[in-house]
């Protein structure tokens, strides 16, 4: 390969292969490498994907066996077959990571199989699987390796029964008991999934909460509705340690604050307290790109490093690690490099947790508003009080809106309930403008939807709901 | 306790800089208030100094990134002791050296956040000020083509910006001006589009290429800027510097035992502008999108050369200031200016600008303006010329005096007339205490 790329992607994640994307539409040669055989990154085939795939299956089958018979729908023994149901979610992550295999190809972006090396700003040496290496010559680099599970120390994970969310989206059998670790967004995601298949799930939390960054109020509400469903939480407990035993795996747990240990018999473990930068093997301590006592890749507000020429973007760099932070830095990392303005804004980045019901969050919350010292205005509105909500009886959860006291623009939308994850982007789009809860208030909403709910919560921001 | 240090508010439209310099490594002890880390702005340079005595944890920000105004710089430990300083590390023009961590954190079981992770200040940050409140399309917009919000008339709700008010005003050209805008050093990120179109250019040995300080790149910007918008017209005239030469002479010892400053000439000419611009206030004006603005307040910029540059502190109010005042107040300018230590308060904000390139030697030259003011006077050298004075040749040291002004507001008649103005007033200062 003679010809010099003036981008090579490294990592085909939803931030990598965007940024590959939108460099080509903007006339760019590209090049995309990557270490796996297909594309898409831990988010297509590994991670948002596929767990989506296996909590929409859960769900209808919990539906199926559960309350489809409440409103007439008599269905008679429900049974699972799990093999299928994974099948489903391998051939979901196909198809997708095909669909991005054509869009490079329709775009002209060159995907290059292989594991990289940054030798330089403009040289990059990919090692494929077998074979011999290649160099790849640019004009810029930008990495986009993305971010691994964290490990706990002292526990040796098997992807079998101790498992990150990686293996937990192919348990070949439901676990009796699966013991999560971490009551974080993937741990609660995954743990819905089993428990709602049959398992037993306890959830195991460090902290005295779960969901730890989110808006306290909605947290705990969040809580009430997952131990409504079975899940079990341990908070404030520290696992000391993981045992595999030949039936299954044994935890030893230790209070926080009394220090009091006990064990715990699990058939599975799901290590999920967290994800890291994925740098290793990059040769960035040899070209001096400047890292941060994580690990995490620092770079300046045009996405580039401490070394002119390479840049970086979405989980290997500071922020929110999700995918669509990832995405936006990379369509914005690009735009830069092509002399044009870009711009992420970071307080509007949606967080949401595919549970049932989702919860779905933006911008700040009610202790971040307190500690900055900002006045505001809250206005919440419960979904047994929205009428679509009543007729799928879907009726759990709230929304709430924060709203500067003074110029009533929107700081924060806290949403659990029905389509939270879709309903959040309403928010979004009016946050991106720096609309009041007015505008939200005084803009006609559909009826009877979900979105009503959005509404009133707007309205009780001046204290005058309609249907409450 | 962990303190953090974030970038402090830089000033009138300035929304970022760039670290220039760390002074203290990570695990250093510092004093209260002392300096901590260099910062560049497009203005200045500036110096962050420690909140609280302590030991310096991680720092977020390193040399050569930008940062915007309320980013994470670094965090205190406060009260811990530190460690000594560590050995200079080398110049940071080359790469910059990995931040030494003191010591390695003790793996622990983090909880996951990853939504509400707030956004570590070495991530981009938003900048500051009103271009926040844009819509995205906007903003994009804005930037992509280097408007001013504040120039465009909005038709939206609550007087927002909307894409169409961008489109005309693109279409009008009324609103360029310079939008604070990140700029990484290398050419193929930047956001200088001029350069970004550049075609790659073979290293030449006989050539040397430094990037531009942002100092330089501000100026270059701000001066093409001025080119750009205004109608820029220069009139001319001349001086005799004789009657303030021997005034100055009359009184040169007892003014400087009183006030303790020597009696300059630019003290007169700060009254004769201000007396002039008193009488044609729109040489004192500003257009503000289809509107003009006259101000009733005298805030004259000195131009100071400095060895990076050009840069303009503002005497305030200085039609309320006596000679002596000003005169310290130049003084004092000048010496922080060549020091790097005026604040970015000083610099912002003025209503017209007094140029001197006489003290390099000049003789005629026609100053660019310094928007969004409409006018600038330029002083040039003294020198001995032969004048016809009542039939007679005299010779007589005479300066040639220029004033730039905006043609779009200023007439041709109220230019001409200021300087002429400024000239009775130079050569017969008397006027001057008589407001004539």
């Amino acid at each position: 390969m003679t010809d010099i790329y003036d981008l090579v992607v490294i990592g085909a994640g939803p931030g990598g292969y965007v940024a590959a994307i939108r460099a080509a539409q903007l006339g760019m040669k590209v090049a995309c490498v990557e270490k796996r055989a297909t594309l898409g990154g831990t988010c297509l085939n590994v991670g948002c994907i596929p767990s989506k795939a296996m909590l929409s299956a859960s769900e209808k089958y919990a539906e199926a066996a559960g309350h489809l018979a409440d409103i007439g729908v008599e269905v008679g023994k429900v049974s699972l077959n799990l093999k299928k149901m994974l099948a489903n979610k391998d051939k979901v992550v196909e198809d997708l990571t095909k669909g991005i295999e054509f869009l490079f190809k329709k775009n002209k972006v060159d995907w290059v199989q292989g594991t990289a090396s940054v030798k330089s700003a403009s040289e990059v040496v990919v090692k494929p699987e077998s074979g011999k290496a290649t160099t790849l010559k640019t004009e810029r680099v930008l990495i986009a390796t993305g971010s691994e599970s964290m490990p706990l120390p002292g526990v040796e994970v098997d992807e079998k029964k101790i498992v990150t969310s990686t293996g937990a989206l192919s348990l070949t059998k439901v676990p009796k008991h699966l013991v999560v670790i971490g009551g974080g967004y993937i741990g609660l995601e995954m743990g819905s999934v089993w428990a709602r298949l049959g398992a037993k799930v306890t959830v195991v939390e460090f902290l005295d909460r779960i969901v730890p960054a989110m808006d306290r109020e909605i947290g705990k509400r969040f809580m009430a509705v997952l131990r409504k469903q079975g899940l079990d939480f341990k908070l404030s407990t520290k696992v000391t340690g993981v045992k595999n035993t030949r039936t299954g795996v044994t935890l030893s747990l230790e209070a926080v604050k009394s220090g009091e240990a006990e064990s715990l018999e699990a058939d599975a473990v799901l290590v999920a307290i967290g994800r890291r930068p994925v740098t290793a093997g990059l040769g960035l301590d040899k070209l001096g790109v400047t890292l941060d006592k994580r690990g995490f890749i620092l770079v300046d507000a045009d996405f580039e490093t401490s070394v002119p020429g390479i840049f970086a973007i979405g989980d290997c760099i500071p922020g929110p690690m999700l995918a669509h932070k990832a995405e936006e830095d990379g369509v914005a990392a690009v735009e830069i490099m092509a002399g044009q303005s870009g711009h992420v804004d970071y307080g509007l980045v949606p967080g949401i947790v595919y549970t049932h019901p989702e919860v779905a969050t933006i911008g700040r919350t009610e202790e971040d508003l307190k500690e900055a010292g900002i006045e505001y205005r809250k206005g919440a509105f419960p979904f047994t009080a929205n009428s679509r909500a009543r007729t799928t009886g879907e009726s759990d959860g709230t929304v709430k809106i924060l709203a500067d006291a003074k110029t009533d623009r929107v700081l924060g939308v806290h949403i659990i309930g029905p389509e939270a994850g879709n309903l959040i982007h309403e928010c979004a789009t009016a946050m991106a403008f720096g609309a009041t809860a007015e505008d939200i208030a005084r803009t006609c909403h559909g009826h009877p939807t979900y979105n009503e709910a959005v509404k009133e919560a707007a309205l009780a921001v001046d204290g005058r709901a309609v249907h409450i | 306790m962990t303190t953090e240090v974030r970038v402090p508010t830089l000033g009138e439209s300035v929304s970022e800089a760039t670290v220039a310099a760390w002074r203290k490594a990570p695990g250093e002890a510092v004093a209260m208030d002392e300096p901590l880390v260099e910062l560049e702005t497009d203005k200045v340079t500036l110096e962050v100094n420690a909140p609280v005595a302590g030991a310096v944890g991680e720092i977020l920000a390193p040399t050569g990134s930008n940062v915007a105004v309320g980013a994470l710089l670094c965090t205190i430990a406060e009260g811990s002791a530190g460690s000594a300083p560590a050995p200079k590390a080398p110049a940071p023009a080359a790469a910059p050296a990995r931040p030494a961590v003191s010591k390695p954190e003790p793996p622990k079981v983090e909880p996951p956040a990853p939504a509400a992770r707030p956004a570590p200040a070495t991530a981009p940050a938003a900048p500051a000020g009103e271009l926040k409140t844009l819509s995205p399309a906007v903003r994009k917009l804005v930037e992509d083509n280097n408007l001013d919000p504040r120039r465009i008339t909005p038709t939206g709700k609550d007087g927002r910006i909307t894409k169409a008010d961008v489109q005309a005003a693109i279409e009008a050209g009324t609103a360029k001006a310079f939008v604070p805008q990140s700029a990484g050093p290398a050419a193929p990120g930047s956001l200088d589009m001029e350069a970004a179109s550049l075609p790659p250019r073979a290293d030449d040995p006989r050539e040397e290429r430094v990037p531009m300080s942002r100092l330089r790149r501000a100026i270059a910007r701000r001066l093409k800027e001025a080119q750009n918008t205004a109608a820029m017209l220069t009139t001319y005239n001349e001086a005799d510097m004789g009657p303030v030469m021997e005034l100055r002479a009359e009184y040169r010892d007892a003014f400087e035992k009183k006030h303790g400053v020597r009696l300059g000439f630019m003290s007169f000419f700060v009254k004769a502008c201000v007396n002039a611009l008193k009488e044609l206030p729109a040489v004192n004006a500003e257009i503000y999108g289809n509107d003009i603005i006259y101000k009733n307040h005298y805030d004259i910029g000195v131009a100071v050369g400095t060895p990076q540059g050009l840069v303009v502190p503002i005497l305030r109010d200085a039609d309320a200031l006596g000679f002596a005042d000003i005169e310290k107040a130049i003084n004092d300018f000048g010496r922080r200016a060549r020091d790097g230590k005026l604040t970015l308060a000083e610099m912002s904000g003025g209503t017209f600008t007094i140029s001197n390139g006489g003290v390099y030697g000049s003789l005629m030259s026609s100053p660019i303006l310094n928007p969004p003011q409409s006018g600038i006077l330029g002083m040039h050298k003294i020198q001995d010329r032969p004048m016809a004075i009542s039939g007679k040749v005299e010779i007589r040291p005479m300066m040639y005096l220029a004033l730039s002004y905006d043609h779009r507001i200023v007439d041709g008649r109220e230019a001409v007339t200021f300087l002429v103005r400024v000239k009775e007033a130079i050569e017969d200062p008397r006027r001057l205490l008589i407001d004539m």
